[in-house]
């Protein structure tokens, strides 16, 4: 094998053996064969590529492998794990708060583009608690849907938002206590 | 490769738990086994179709009391898969969390045809209400011997049957044949039951598959992989020619892809591909691939495109007269007509098609995300030299296609590449393939006439559309083989309809004539969702609104005198209501301001079902931006199986039809088509979305019928009515691009 690469993703080392120019996407894909990320336009137009690194959203299908190393990736797949280091929970919860609020609203036509809707939604949420629907509208506008589940996206996002308040004030109280 | 090899080493359902079903160092076939119960591994070793006249084709009970419902129809994202479970789960007593479906397989599940004109519940349901029933028979003769009481005294919870007012006795489905087969025909004749008993059907039973979709353990056809596999990415001019012409290659330089070791070209007559072990080497082979195209320019640019539509030849035919029309017309008292220009549309599909094939000498695997696997199945078997009974189609869902995209090319491609490469390979179209080479909507011409008496009663009505017809012959076939261009004629929805063009009103003299225009079409033709109505409505109910405008009425008002069906009229009302709609007549408070508000009602549908809807929009007079505030839509669809699913249909449909009125239009210049990615093809984005408010008017006593395009029609024609009440002005053709409205403004 060429080159040998060490990248963190979804909090484990993992060696990776694709050309440093390689796409990140397709390592994720087809080396470490996870199902969030995936590919759509390979211009970073559409978002259904989209990964968290080092908690920023970013367009996998253009971002080379060699870009990512010493940083950290979380996928999907990684998303309920990483909301727990960030609220500081002792247990990673099933789902991420977005996650269960797109279920909750049932907000899924095909799904295919929902690994960008949701991990956007996240990071959104990371920075703003409690967004407007003009926020999350502004935050949301580069990720395309074909099917058209804005309007409930929105709404998820919306819920997932109370959902996290009440559980930050859970969290709050352990604390103090 | 460590990684791969470890997870190979695990027991099979383990690795499955983890990973979902990746398929790493065993068949399609392993996995579609693993995924299921004993005997789909058994039905897997026959080709099919499965007789269906046998209840074991589309039902099994198992031994944990839980049922799998073999369905022909596959899931495209828009739910249908869970509303036939609930329609299965009804008849049999058993609740959702019991019932189950496998992925379409032409070894395992039944032809029930294909996945298209929003069949999955107005064809699918009778056939699966009706196996159900029948299964449900056969176990309680099963259970009348168990428990020693006729067939009538029993009664099911959940697959538990037991004696009514009788004993404590009971037993399960599952200890009455668990797992073995029925053996019993299927004869149609087993009582279902009366839908005012229904338990689950009827209900927001939440979708099955959501939950996977929203972790990311759900398997897309993206994910499946098969061990020695080659990934592939086929070689295309950028955009599509004229359908008649093809692609001819008049150079291919090999050498151009030399420093990238891992990669090489498979080619067939002109269809070029190159394959390669890593993915990137052959999405950069393809790109550095030097090949020189026959560039003909054939097209007449999307610029000219209705001026030479209108210059075409046509086949000519009056699809529906009644009355006298001309001569109706002639004495009206008040006459409107209105042009619709309607461009050709992409599918655009958000994920770009793919395919995954091994074939082999006597035998080839093809997993894809056809509309149609047995259709596809006799297609490939044609194309490869191979039995139809050596041809395996599987289905895997793909992102939602909404019609004919570039699926089945996409299956042709990958199984021509891997018979050439001697290997299974995968394939993925580029974004520029899957928008440069998709099977359009046709482009349309619609000319709609329609006149009122003084005291608002319409007494007249014509409706001319032309259009091209769908293409028949997938490009791959098409490059690899030679096989000439030629057209797909034989469904209603290619022609002008007599539900949309009027047939929403009590109108005495009407006229309804069809221009197919001759020749093969200019780009590659097929359906697109609810296929040529959005551009009938656009002309017919602008021409209705207009005579509402002359004789001076409110529109929704005036629409109500003119018609009598329940039906129209219940989803006219409901969307109304929906919007509270206040009556007065359009454009009659036209603001003077920069930015004005309009609102507007219509009427559509595809060829089942009533749709009716209401928008509201801005106009900006000053940039020709046009902003859709909120619509309203409202589905008669008969018996709604499940209302939560067609609310989300509604939504969905209400917000691609804001996109297709105002951005979506496929552009081409003599040689080729230009609109290649997501900036060329713009779609509707989230700060542009509209709120949206569906509406299922159910309807109990009435059977089911497709609801997943019926409201886009009556979507579309709202946008554009409401366009007229906020400026006063028609518009004739869409996209409402800034541009286009600005012009009408100023010459208006």
């Amino acid at each position: 094998m060429a080159s040998e690469l060490r990248i963190r993703v979804n909090e484990e080392m993992r060696t990776v053996t694709s050309a440093p120019d390689t796409p990140l996407l397709y390592v994720l894909s087809d080396e470490l064969q996870l199902h969030g990320p995936r590919f759509g336009c390979g211009l970073a137009q559409c978002g259904a590529c989209s990964v968290l690194v080092n908690g920023v959203e970013v367009r996998s299908c253009v971002t080379p492998v060699s870009a990512v190393a010493g940083k950290s990736v979380t996928t999907l797949e990684g998303l309920p794990a990483w909301y727990a280091m960030q609220k500081k929970l002792a247990h990673a919860p099933a789902l991420h708060p977005v996650q269960q609020a797109i279920i909750d609203e049932q907000a899924i036509h095909c799904g295919f583009c929902f690994n960008g809707m949701i991990i956007k939604a996240a990071e959104l949420l990371s920075k703003n608690a409690r967004p407007t629907e003009a926020q999350i509208r502004s935050a949301m506008n580069g990720h395309l849907c074909r099917c058209g589940s804005y309007p409930r996206v929105l709404s998820a996002i919306q819920r997932a938002s109370e959902m996290m308040a009440g559980r930050a004030e859970k969290h709050t109280t352990e604390v103090a206590r | 490769m460590s990684n791969v090899t470890a997870a190979a080493q695990l027991p099979r359902r383990d690795f499955l738990k983890a990973g979902g079903a990746l398929v790493v160092g065993f068949s399609l076939g392993d996995v579609l086994a693993a995924q299921g119960p004993a005997t789909v591994a058994a039905r897997g070793m026959v080709a099919g179709p499965p007789d269906p006249k046998q209840i074991d084709t589309w039902l099994a009970v198992h031994a944990d009391n839980t049922a799998t419902v073999y369905i022909g129809y596959a899931e495209f994202g828009q739910g249908a898969t869970t509303a036939l479970l609930q329609v299965a789960a009804e008849e049999l007593d058993l609740d959702m969390s019991q019932v189950s479906s496998v992925g379409l397989d032409t070894n395992v599940t039944p032809n029930q045809g294909g996945t298209y004109s929003s069949a999955s519940i107005h064809r699918g349901s009778p056939q699966i209400r009706t196996a159900a029933a029948e299964a449900r028979l056969a176990l309680l003769q099963l259970a009348s011997k168990e428990l020693d009481a006729p067939v009538e005294r029993l009664v099911v919870s959940k697959g538990v049957v037991t004696v009514a007012g009788g004993t404590e006795k009971s037993v399960t489905y599952g200890a009455l044949v668990g797992d073995k087969p029925f053996n019993v025909s299927f004869t149609g004749k087993a009582p279902v039951k009366d839908p005012s008993q229904y338990k689950v059907a009827g209900t927001k039973a939440p979708r099955k598959d959501i939950p996977a979709k929203a972790s990311g353990t759900h398997t897309y056809l993206q994910h499946v992989r098969l061990p020695g596999m080659l990934h592939g990415r086929v070689v295309r001019p950028r955009g599509q020619g004229a359908y008649g012409d093809g692609a001819k290659v008049l150079s291919l330089d090999e050498s151009s892809i030399r420093d990238i070791p891992g990669a090489r070209v498979v080619r067939r007559g002109d269809f070029v591909g190159v394959v390669a072990e890593r993915e990137w080497d052959a999405v950069r082979a393809a790109q550095q691939l030097k090949v020189t195209w026959d560039a003909k320019p054939t097209l007449p640019g999307s610029d000219r495109l209705y001026e030479v539509m209108r210059a075409e030849k046509t086949n000519d035919k009056v699809l529906l007269e009644r009355g006298d029309t001309a001569g109706a017309f002639n004495g009206a008292a008040h006459v409107a007509s209105q042009t619709c220009l309607g461009p050709y549309q992409s599918h655009a599909c958000f994920a770009p098609n793919g395919a995954l094939a091994d074939v082999k000498a006597d035998s080839a695997l093809i997993a894809c995300s056809t509309q149609d696997c047995y259709t596809l199945r006799g297609t490939l078997a044609r194309m490869l030299g191979l039995p139809a009974e050596k041809v395996r189609v599987q289905y895997y869902e793909s992102s939602g296609t909404y019609g004919h995209s570039s699926h089945d090319d996409a299956a042709q491609a990958a199984a021509l590449m891997s018979q050439l490469a001697g290997k299974p390979v995968r394939l993925q179209f580029m974004r520029w393939d899957e928008h440069g080479w998709d099977n359009y909507g046709p482009a349309h011409i619609g000319e709609a006439r329609a006149a009122a008496d003084a005291s608002g009663k319409i007494v007249a009505y014509q409706y001319d559309g032309w259009q091209h017809n769908w293409c028949a012959v997938e490009t791959s076939a098409q490059l690899a083989l030679g096989i000439p261009a030629s057209l797909w004629r034989g469904s209603m929805a290619q022609q002008v309809s007599p539900l949309t063009c009027g047939g929403q009103y009590e109108i005495a003299n009407l006229r309804l004539v069809n221009h197919e225009i001759s020749g093969l079409g200019y780009l590659k033709g097929a359906w697109l969702r609810s296929p040529l109505d959005l551009s009938f409505a656009f002309a017919s109910e602008q021409a209705i609104d207009q005579l509402a405008y002359l004789v001076g009425m409110d529109p929704y008002e005036f629409r109500q005198r003119n018609m009598t069906d329940a039906r129209w009229r219940g989803v006219l009302d409901a969307a109304a209501q929906a919007a509270q709609w206040k009556p007065r007549r359009a454009a009659s408070s036209v603001s003077k301001s920069k930015v004005a508000q309009g609102r507007g009602i219509g009427l559509g549908t595809h060829l089942a079902s009533y749709g009716g809807a209401v928008a509201e929009i801005e106009v900006n007079k000053e940039t020709g931006q046009v902003a859709v505030k909120h619509l309203y839509g409202a589905i008669d669809a008969g018996f709604v199986v499940n209302p939560g699913i067609v609310e989300n249909q509604i939504s969905g449909q209400l917000v691609q039809t804001a996109s297709r009125m105002l951005l979506e239009e496929v552009t081409f210049s003599n040689t080729n088509v230009t609109s290649l990615d997501w900036k060329s093809y713009p779609i509707l984005r989230f700060e542009q979305s509209p709120k949206v408010t569906p509406v299922v008017v159910q309807r109990l006593d009435q059977r089911s019928t497709g609801a997943g395009e019926e409201v886009m029609a009556a979507a579309a024609v709202a946008i554009a009515n409401a366009f007229f009440d906020a400026t006063g002005v028609r518009m004739k053709q869409f996209p409402f691009t800034p541009a286009r409205v600005r012009a009408a403004l100023a010459s208006a």
